[in-house]
């Protein structure tokens, strides 16, 4: 690809006399009734943004509800949301709504939308040498089922839920809470919720595996396809497999609450520890979805930044798929306190742990990857860098609890919640940071302040370790995880972790400034602007790129190895 | 010889270690005591001889805790069968503000976790994350732009990578051997004629149930605020009537859910399983010291999930025989005397049979004859 991207771009210089290529849509077409992939992507960072700042906004609520013993704030909120008068239950319940409500977003209207929706549609098609993504309009009905989805989730906070308004069953929606345990329409909102953004998340996924395997450009073989889309590529995979059984679970839900049916009602023959097995079957598949794409960013960033070829490239993307093949076969790890038998128990502990090993060569190889190399420290590689060492940290808790013996003491604690915050709020997260300023100008056409993203990074570093790291000892002393309120003792480390959260919100404020600033006043962004280390094919193009890319087909060149489809341009690898 | 016995020699041999903790001055006769039983101990395993040092250990510490009044208190309790609940001077088992560490345990296999977490997997996470810290500083610092200008071409090296995945495997092979030990000592069997507790989840209390004493259930509610600030227990942690239990012997704890799923949780026990409708999920626990241990509901359980917590009262075997009767229970076992153990039993027998155990300086004899109740208490 090195040297087709010269060839390329001739191509490409072509066409730009013809002005067919931009001609775009009037604005409710271009924008509601869309078939191209990079407004789609658009839309789906868009959304993903304004879902993130809600869920963030819950998570504010949380930090400031637990910064002290006692119920401070819920029962103003429970007013405010039309709840009525506030009272001890309700409040609990408000607890409950808000929790559940800030995993449903962060999961599935931020990361996956973000991840997947966002720089999968706009990086997909143009990484592999695509004019569009296989299904156009089903990427579009994609899109708005996960809008609908928001909705319907949004809508249940102001219905009744049991106890108060809204669904507080937690993101994970066990029976019999979600059943029996929750009178009122809001749970079955919730579900619908999760119905619709799987449905929209399923044909996403098959759009993306008929989009790399069809319609790669000439001699983009597999193994030659950058990094970031054989992420999407497995996960894609996973989202096929693992969403119908989320949305069977659902449904039986749905069923059992009303129509009398009693799946996971134990009067009946159900047995509610079977929905546990079901969500996680979909769930710890999930929460690679939220991670792999992520991996794929941070090996486009490292390399480029390092002006050097991703190390171990075909170990890279094995390891992805490894990760996907073993995180099928973990799921009951979420289930160490249910009660499961000894052997299981067992089985679950040594496969769990497994995942480390294909995990850990993909940190190893991103340290490869910048060993020798000529690193610059743009905002994209601090992200980057950030990640590497905060996944690390994020992963190692992991083993801890791998060990169902040692998760008697850990489970449902805030050990937990600081290890999926690490993998997540600092893993997926810093990977979307990365990639966005890696990718803005080449979006928007317009220049960020570097300057700001660094502080940017600095203060959401900060910020994000000060709130999740002090939750490990939170944990390991016995704190269980979602409680609006504690006994003193665990005080002092709840009050620094909702300090944290100050420093993390104001990072945040110079994040949407800097977007702001740029979008208005940014100077212009030329097509390749990170230089000789950027060498896949979306750097060939201009920044943003021509409404319609790729009329014809570049072409990568045969006799080049899969390795060398990243070095600088002309250049010939030396093995 | 059934296993059951097998299971509870750990019980006899610890208990005149407890006793000795509990009564301080006792300390000297009670670990005399000791060799007494070492005869049986011939099918010991790990954690048989780990419990005995274990207990030692925390014996200056346990003791340093408690007020020798109240030790007193105690052991006359034992000598006389009468049950006070235990003062908040017995508290053991309870977060502390700032702390960084788990709580300290009070169980063989807590104290075995707690080894494992301390001594095998903390140390190896924070090297781990260093080394990869250390890594990227380095990279950071050698390989930027001014110090290396020209980057190299290297994309390859089979021999790092398969070093870089064998190591991993190597490692959590050697972690998984203490894991799956860890397991199988958390799963061992109860002994058939160990003390059964049922703790039932409701929404948002827990019952326990005495099935083997009479069927009775002590209701559990958390005290208010006020309440517990003013009995000096901590707030949100302290309930009106805590589960009772006897120290030093195996205990058969079953869990259920009464309406939604909870999770009866005791940090300080490295205790958690899940009160799961329809389900009775079953777990040993055994208490090495008398005091109290608090736990919360663990599983989201609707709106008053924080407000449920569970303090767990572990006494010797007299107290407890005296906190059944004043229940109304029994003292049967489950396998013999059952329902009819009061009247082949009076209080005053089984409290006699543990007094010596415990240390009050009879040796324990009390390889109790076949037949009589309470049996596993000595």
């Amino acid at each position: 690809m090195a040297t087709t991207a010269d060839a390329f771009q001739a191509h490409h210089d072509d066409h730009a006399h013809h002005h067919d290529a931009d001609h775009k849509p009037p604005f409710f077409q271009r924008w509601f009734m869309s078939t191209n992939h990079k407004d789609i992507g658009t839309l789906y960072l868009i959304f993903a943004i304004c879902a993130g700042i809600i869920g963030g906004a819950v998570s504010g609520i949380m930090r400031a509800e637990l910064a002290e013993p006692g119920i401070q704030y819920l029962g103003w909120w429970v007013e405010f949301l039309g709840g009525g008068p506030a009272d001890f239950d309700k409040n609990g319940h408000m607890w409950n709504v808000l929790i559940s409500a800030h995993g449903l977003i962060m999961v599935f209207f931020m990361v996956m939308p973000a991840m997947i929706g966002g720089f999968g549609n706009w990086f997909v098609p143009l990484m592999i040498g695509a004019p569009d993504m296989a299904f156009p309009r089903m990427n579009n009905i994609s899109f708005w089922l996960t809008v609908a989805g928001f909705c319907s989730l949004m809508f249940s906070a102001f219905v009744p839920g049991g106890t108060g308004l809204g669904a507080g069953t937690g993101w994970t929606v066990y029976a019999p809470l979600s059943t029996s345990g929750s009178v009122g329409p809001a749970v079955d909102f919730a579900i619908f919720s999760l119905h619709l953004a799987g449905a929209g998340s399923i044909m996403g996924a098959i759009n993306f595996i008929t989009t790399i395997f069809n319609m790669r450009a000439p001699g983009m073989t597999l193994h030659k396809m950058p990094l970031f889309v054989w992420s999407v590529l497995v996960t894609a995979f996973l989202l096929l497999l693992a969403l119908p059984v989320l949305a069977a679970a659902i449904t039986m839900l749905i069923t059992d609450r009303n129509f009398g049916t009693t799946f996971f009602d134990q009067a009946g023959g159900g047995d509610p520890v079977l929905y546990q097995h079901l969500f996680w079957f979909f769930g710890h598949p999930e929460v690679y979805i939220m991670i792999l794409p992520g991996f794929g960013m941070i090996s486009q960033i490292v390399a480029t930044f390092s002006r050097k070829p991703v190390f171990g490239y075909l170990g890279m993307a094995y390891a992805m798929v490894a990760i996907g093949v073993i995180g099928f076969v973990v799921w009951a790890h979420h289930m160490y306190t249910t009660g499961l038998d000894v052997n299981v128990k067992m089985y679950f502990t040594a496969a769990t742990m497994l995942i480390a090993v294909p995990t850990g060569v993909k940190i190893f190889s991103w340290v490869a990857t910048m060993w020798g190399g000529s690193l610059e420290f743009k905002s994209p590689m601090v992200w980057a860098l950030g990640f590497i060492f905060l996944f690390t940290v994020g992963g190692v808790t992991g083993v801890v609890l791998a060990n169902g013996g040692v998760d008697d003491n850990l489970h449902d604690t805030y050990y937990v919640v600081a290890h999926f915050h690490y993998v997540l709020s600092m893993g997926a997260v810093f990977s979307l940071f990365a990639a966005f300023y890696y990718w803005f100008p080449k979006m928007s056409g317009r220049w960020h302040s570097e300057l700001l993203a660094h502080i940017h990074f600095w203060g959401f570093f900060i910020g994000v370790n000060v709130i999740f790291f002090p939750m490990h000892f939170l944990g390991m002393n016995g704190m269980p995880r979602r409680y609006p309120d504690y006994t003193p003792a665990f005080t002092y480390w709840n009050e620094i972790a909702s300090t944290g959260y100050h420093i993390m919100a104001a990072s945040m404020l110079v994040f949407f400034v800097n977007i702001a600033w740029a979008l208005v006043a940014g100077r212009k962004a030329e097509g390749n602007y990170w230089g000789e280390g950027a060498t896949t094919l979306e750097w060939t193009l201009s920044s943003p790129p021509p409404f319609h890319q790729y009329e014809t087909l570049p072409v990568i060149e045969e006799h080049h190895d899969y390795h060398d489809h990243i070095g600088p341009a002309g250049g010939r690898p030396a093995h | 010889m059934n296993l059951g016995i097998l299971a509870s020699r750990p019980a006899r041999r610890l208990l005149p270690l407890l006793a000795a903790l509990a009564l301080g001055g006792g300390a000297v006769s009670a670990v005399a005591a000791v060799p007494a039983t070492e005869p049986g101990a011939a099918v010991t395993n790990v954690e048989d001889t780990q419990s005995p040092n274990v207990a030692a250990e925390s014996v200056p510490q346990a003791a340093a805790a408690e007020p020798s009044t109240t030790n007193a208190v105690v052991g006359e309790q034992a000598a006389t069968g009468g049950y006070t609940p235990l003062g908040p001077e017995w508290i053991k088992g309870q977060p502390s503000d700032g702390a960084m560490t788990f709580q300290n345990q009070y169980t063989p296999d807590g104290h075995y976790a707690l080894w494992m977490h301390d001594a095998i997997l903390l140390p190896l996470i924070v090297a781990i994350s260093l080394v990869v810290l250390g890594l990227l500083l380095w990279v950071v610092a050698r390989y930027n732009r001014r110090a290396n200008a020209t980057p190299s071409r290297t994309s390859h090296n089979t021999l790092i990578e398969v070093i870089w995945t064998a190591v991993p495997v190597l490692i959590l092979v050697a972690i998984a051997v203490p894991s799956i030990t860890l397991l199988s000592r958390q799963y061992r069997s109860p002994p058939e004629d160990a003390l059964t507790v049922k703790v039932t989840g409701y929404q948002w209390y827990w019952g326990y149930t005495y099935p083997d004493n009479g069927g009775f259930e002590v209701i559990s509610n958390m005290k208010d605020e006020g309440e517990a600030l003013a009995g000096g227990e901590p707030p949100q942690l302290a309930v009106d009537n805590r589960m009772v239990v006897p120290v030093g012997e195996p205990i058969r704890i079953q869990t259920t859910g009464a309406d939604v799923i909870h999770s009866f949780a005791v940090p300080s026990l490295w205790f958690k399983i899940d009160a799961v409708p329809g389900r009775l999920n079953e777990r040993v626990l055994f208490i090495e010291e008398p005091g109290i241990y608090y736990g919360q509901c663990s599983e989201l359980c609707g709106a008053r999930h924080a407000y449920m917590p569970i303090a767990v009262e572990a006494v010797p075997r007299a107290q407890f025989d005296a906190w059944l009767l004043s229940k109304g229970g029994t003292l049967g076992g489950p396998e013999s005397e059952g329902a009819q153990a009061p009247t082949l039993a009076p209080p005053q027998e089984p409290e006699s049979g543990v007094e010596g155990a415990p240390g009050a300086g009879a040796p324990p004899t009390a390889e109790t004859a076949p037949g009589t109740p309470v049996p596993e208490a000595t």
